[in-house]
């Protein structure tokens, strides 16, 4: 039986999580201190499911894996030239904000509308993949309005597995409460899976597989249309970085013993 | 106050679980007109409780299909259960299921959601809502002009309601509730739950409701004044005083990794146990790092813990300082070991 796949990954950019983040008041509403200035990587969860998603189209022969991303071309260009030599993909480029205080909604509108537009797409064998939330926005809700927008209505969040079958169907593994997985049988694509971390380690860097990916990476960089995230419905109030700072007591002195009892004591404190 | 609906999946006994009693008590406490929607297979407790509670109307869609937790039918449940009530405002717990399903509903009905809500307040007679971006790293307050609207609200950010709650009004007397039950034909689905994984009881080290958060760090793993590494000790202490504290454990993203890439570091350790970055920032009431010396565990990770200590050798780790209580500079196998002797 033919199980080729077409897996679209939906991920977008965001600054590096090692950067100091400053929110600050733009014309547009909220954004980030040198937005533009900061290093930015491929969102840690999309990055997953990109993973996951040329796992899955090496093991289905004939499948092929779309990159669907939306965020300032020149930020894009940066931030492929390193995810390029991952895995193999064609990048679908859309040129608009990555930022996080743009709206879900929105943004599921745009990437919709780019995914309807790839040529061949057969929706018949489509996953739909992507991080089950951002490390900007955190929402975790732009795939399944994605998804609602394709017609995708059998759909999975916080995915760590997923294990297709010989007849096409497919087990996967969500995250749910207390740290379990629920078992989830789904007799065939279309399907959206928002992912977790799943369990495979990143792939190191391939240049022969880089090379290969920046021949459709600069054109698709190129042809990025320009698209809009935003939500003229949606006021932020306030923007703040947390002030709390505590006061803290550093002990160099104690002896384990000495220091076990302070914990011990601490924890059972009500 | 605008109306609200308060949507709610049962337990198998009818019952409402913690996170949909915070989420009424965050309703209750915004005001405007309640109706409760519940889903699941009975909702009998729980609709006696939502009338006990003020609801003016208790929705419900029963029926198998919709026990499982699955998007289609949980999304359509919830869908006809909105548009049922009419409510300007829809607020749910974010459970794994409704997390899952409600994003759909809110593109159906029209409407915004808004996700991982940490506080809701009224505003101009509107709510605002608190939650956070960046990973936690800033929080926002936040309104829309957009109906429907769905707040799903984090769990452990509202007193869990009972009936000695202050603002508890009943509108009827308990176990009188009248229950609507709304018509949904379920929709076609090629997804069946067949189950839940689960470590075993005496092996789960991820305990959502346990008072202390202990974080061991990639420190575990690496050498120690002797020279060499001790990783079967570092599990033995590590597991001990997580039996001895009855203790939830979260690992550094470092330590994490690790386990991940095959290294026979501590096997217990998966993602699932991860706080910070791509890990989660869980809520304890008191928070113990061991081992760690990044900024994720001490601050994304730490977030919502609001009593933390840390061991660690490192006098200067400038992510522990100002962001723990306590800093205690020492070997944490040799406290550790201590702990579980005293914990023992």
């Amino acid at each position: 039986m033919n199980t080729s796949l077409q897996i679209v990954v939906s991920g977008s950019i965001v600054p590096d999580p090692l950067q100091t983040l400053e929110p600050v008041t733009s014309p547009g509403g909220p954004a980030l201190k040198n937005e533009m200035m900061l290093p930015a990587v491929l969102d840690p969860w999309a990055a997953h499911a990109l993973y996951e998603a040329a796992h899955l189209a090496l093991a289905q022969p004939g499948s092929k894996v779309w990159l669907v991303s939306m965020g300032p071309k020149a930020k894009l260009q940066q931030v492929m030239m390193t995810v390029a030599q991952k895995v193999p993909f064609e990048l679908v480029a859309l040129d608009g904000s990555a930022s996080g205080f743009t709206d879900s909604f929105a943004t599921a509108a745009a990437l919709a509308g780019a995914i309807e537009a790839i040529p061949g797409l057969d929706k018949s064998r489509l996953l739909l993949f992507g991080g089950w939330e951002s490390a900007s926005r955190g929402a975790g809700s732009t795939i399944q309005m994605t998804a609602e927008r394709l017609g995708i209505t059998e759909q999975f969040q916080g995915v760590d597995r997923i294990a297709v079958r010989e007849d096409g169907s497919f087990e996967v593994l969500e995250r749910i409460e207390g740290g379990r997985h629920q078992v989830s049988v789904c007799t065939a694509p279309p399907a959206a899976l928002g992912w977790a971390t799943g369990f495979l380690p990143e792939p190191r860097n391939n240049p022969q597989v880089g090379m290969a990916n920046m021949k459709t990476v600069m054109p698709a960089l190129q042809r990025a249309k320009a698209a809009t995230a935003a939500d003229a419905g949606l006021r932020f109030v306030s923007v703040s970085l947390p002030k709390q700072q505590r006061e803290t007591r550093i002990e160099k002195n104690m002896a384990p013993e000495q220091i076990a009892r302070e914990i011990v004591a601490w924890i059972r404190e009500e | 106050m605008e109306s609200i609906l308060l949507l709610a999946h049962t337990e198998a006994d009818g019952t409402l679980a913690k996170p949909a009693l915070e989420a009424l008590t965050a309703a209750l406490e915004l005001g405007g007109e309640l109706t409760v929607g519940l889903v699941g297979g009975a909702v009998e407790p729980a609709a006696n409780l939502a009338a006990a509670a003020g609801a003016r109307r208790i929705l419900a869609v029963t029926g198998e299909p919709f026990t499982q937790p699955r998007y289609s039918t949980d999304a359509a449940a919830a869908e006809a259960i909105a548009r049922a009530a009419g409510a300007a405002i829809v607020l749910a717990p974010a459970t794994a299921r409704w997390a899952r399903a409600l994003p759909g509903v809110a593109y159906r009905l029209g409407g915004r959601i808004d996700t991982h809500a940490t506080g809701l307040a009224e505003r101009d007679g509107a709510p605002a809502v608190n939650r956070w971006f960046y990973r936690q790293r800033m929080e926002a307050v936040l309104t829309r002009t957009a109906r429907p609207w769905l707040v799903l609200l984090d769990a452990g950010c509202f007193a869990p309601w009972s009936e000695a709650t202050p603002q508890a009004t009943p509108a009827r007397a308990a176990g009188s509730a009248q229950v609507e039950f709304v018509a949904v034909e379920a929709p076609q689905s090629r997804t069946t739950v067949t189950g839940i994984q689960a470590p075993k009881a005496d092996e789960q080290t991820i305990r959502p409701d346990a008072k202390l958060l202990f974080v061991a760090g990639a420190g575990w793993t690496k050498k120690q004044p002797d020279g060499a590494v001790h990783v079967e000790e570092a599990q033995l202490l590590i597991l001990g005083a997580l039996r001895g504290a009855q203790a939830s454990l979260g690992g550094s993203k470092s330590l994490v990794d690790l386990s991940g890439e095959g290294q026979a570091v501590l096997p217990f350790m998966t993602h699932l146990n991860q706080v910070g970055q791509t890990g989660s920032t869980p809520r304890h009431q008191k928070g113990l790092s061991t081992c760690c010396h990044g900024e994720e565990p001490h601050v994304v990770g730490w977030r919502f813990v609001t009593e933390r200590r840390a061991v660690n050798l490192d006098p200067n780790c400038g992510w522990s300082r100002g962001k723990a209580d306590v800093v205690y500079v020492a070997d944490a196998f040799a406290v550790v070991r201590e702990l579980n002797r005293l914990l023992g």
